[in-house]
């Protein structure tokens, strides 16, 4: 046995400092819940306003812009198409819209702090082993306090989703641009170019690929957290999923199961092509 | 026109710089300060004047520091100790704003692995430090094509980098150096990469072009032959010191020591093994 001696728990100190910020600070947090409240609800009701087929038809819009090929694009029709006939519409543009709102949150806050970490050291060494943190550790963890601090619903699980899902988008924004070929850089440097001219002239365009293998892993960690963010109140797929197992009825929670792999598969191959369509010759001109 | 200066240039690479820098002063050599301090001495009181409006050649073999040293022309590398002056100006004391304008106007360089923008088409790439300069497209553009077809890749304007053979892309880094319009141009082992024949090819050209921009071109070589076809004055490095400087002529019949005497020997040996 560890002597009891020695214990020293950090438990108090963290309710009492949670207590602190909720009774205190509530009304910051009520402020940022009305937020990004307001903008996932205008997203969905564009996504839900929209007839089906102007949906679909959005979709293989984008597959087409991203990949160039007819087959991915009636493929991506096919499968929403689907989605619908399984009667899981309405339940999926709730999900879709939930995932825009995390993966927009992400980018803002991941690709600057990707470069960030890719331009100094210092930001870089505090940095990783945080995002280490944020993907391990268990997420009820952080939801309990986001539904303290946030009320339930919709923005707890944004952000708790946020928390998993923005370290790949961070790592490989970093990767993407300490991978641009030093001599390039070199190249823009000798030339003149100010810091601005090659950050947003040479080195993101360049990191671009990488920076969408990110996006593509951001967005796939955000859909594998649907389920979870359902449980304090989130709609959509994941509700339904947990509605099934709840009342054991596997059919209910299979199908949405397929429409969340479905989301999946179309958001992953859109967002796969584009970075791909950059990528024309990876090695250096 | 601008005559370049270098004064009493030290490069230390490492922790202790200071140290290192101490040691080299006293005189110390290359391996004696590196098992000293783990300070590598990338250049040792380096002292060279560069005429305007020729072509000055640095030449060394790998390891030598020429590279390094042909990066504080522009500041791509700063020194441990020393001064870089242009046109009796030291280069040192500019500000950052400053350095970026400097760079615009009056020094361009080619690199060695040609360091062109991928994502960018050969017009792109040429144009680039007049665009960074703020120059509207259209004008960027007239001068770009200008200088595409002056060496010789009229028609590949609309290409991209790897679309373009080892020679063609460094036309392309020629191109763009010369399109920047500077005064001095600095190359670095920029045909080391191509083979002979263009390489040859590229040697005339360069050639040529001196001989109507009358430019001044400070040109990095590991290779005798190079140096002595297109060296008006030739600046022998060893162990980031400066052996001997002098003309072709010079370099051949009056070698400073025995390191530059075996370059010479080693080349007059080589076209009587053909014979």
């Amino acid at each position: 046995m560890f002597p009891d001696s020695l214990n020293l728990s950090i438990r108090g100190p963290v309710n009492d400092f949670i207590q602190a910020l909720v009774s205190g600070y509530g009304w910051v947090f009520k402020a940022i819940s009305a937020v990004i409240l307001k903008a996932v609800l205008y997203i969905e009701w564009i996504l839900r306003g929209l007839p089906w087929w102007v949906v679909i038809l959005i979709f293989m819009a984008l597959a087409w812009q991203s990949s160039k090929r007819w087959g991915l694009t009636v493929v991506v029709g096919v499968l929403l198409f689907f989605v619908g006939v399984l009667g899981l519409w309405d339940l999926t543009m709730q999900t879709l819209a939930l995932m825009l709102m995390a993966t927009i949150v992400s980018v803002v806050i991941g690709v600057p702090m990707g470069i960030f970490v890719a331009k100094s050291r210092t930001v870089r060494s505090i940095t990783l082993p945080v995002l280490d943190v944020m993907q391990t550790m268990p997420s009820f963890v952080y939801l309990i306090p986001a539904l303290m601090l946030f009320g339930l619903g919709k923005v707890p699980a944004i952000l708790a989703t946020i928390i998993y899902a923005v370290p790949p988008l961070i790592r490989l924004t970093d990767l993407g641009i300490r991978q641009v070929d030093h001599e390039v850089v070199e190249a823009a440097t000798a030339f003149g170019g100010s810091p601005n001219q090659i950050l947003f002239g040479v080195e993101l365009p360049l990191a671009t690929p990488t920076i969408m293998a990110g996006l593509n892993q951001t967005i796939m960690m955000a859909l594998s957290m649907v389920v979870v963010a359902s449980m304090i109140g989130a709609r959509g797929l994941g509700e339904q999923v947990l509605n099934g197992i709840q009342t054991l009825d596997v059919g209910k929670g299979l199908e949405a199961g397929i429409g969340i792999v479905i989301l999946a598969i179309v958001l992953d191959r859109i967002t796969q092509g584009f970075g791909k369509s950059r990528t024309e010759d990876p090695r250096n001109g | 026109m601008a005559d370049i200066e270098i004064r009493n240039v030290y490069k230390i690479f490492g922790q202790d710089a200071k140290a290192a820098l101490a040691m080299a002063k006293e005189g110390l050599n290359k391996s004696e300060i590196l098992a000293r301090s783990g300070c590598s001495v990338g250049l040792n009181n380096v002292s060279l004047t560069i005429g305007a409006g020729k072509i000055f050649v640095i030449m060394g073999l790998s390891g030598s520091g020429k590279s390094t040293l042909v990066r504080h022309i522009n500041r791509l590398i700063e020194p441990t100790s020393g001064e870089v002056a242009f046109d009796g100006s030291n280069i040192l004391d500019l500000d950052a704003k400053a350095l970026r304008t400097f760079r615009m106007h009056r020094v361009s360089m080619v690199f060695q692995s040609f360091a062109l923008m991928p994502h960018r088409t050969v017009l792109q790439n040429v144009v680039y430090g007049q665009r960074v300069r703020g120059l509207p497209k259209a004008e960027a553009r007239d001068i770009g094509m200008k200088w595409i077809e002056t060496v010789g890749l009229a028609g590949y304007d609309a290409k991209y980098p790897h679309q373009l053979s080892g020679g063609m892309k460094q036309r392309v880094g020629l191109a763009r150096a010369l399109a920047a319009d500077t005064d001095v141009i600095l190359m670095d082992e920029a045909f080391s990469a191509l083979d002979p024949l263009i390489r040859a090819d590229m040697q005339d050209q360069l050639l040529q072009l001196q001989q109507n921009l009358s430019k001044t071109i400070v040109f990095i070589t590991h290779d005798l032959d190079e140096a002595l076809r297109i060296g008006s004055e030739i600046a022998i490095l060893k162990d980031g010191q400066v052996v001997q400087v002098g003309t072709p002529d010079d370099i051949l019949e009056r070698p400073a020591n025995d390191y530059v005497a075996r370059f010479v020997q080693r080349r007059q040996g080589r076209p009587e093994a053909h014979d």
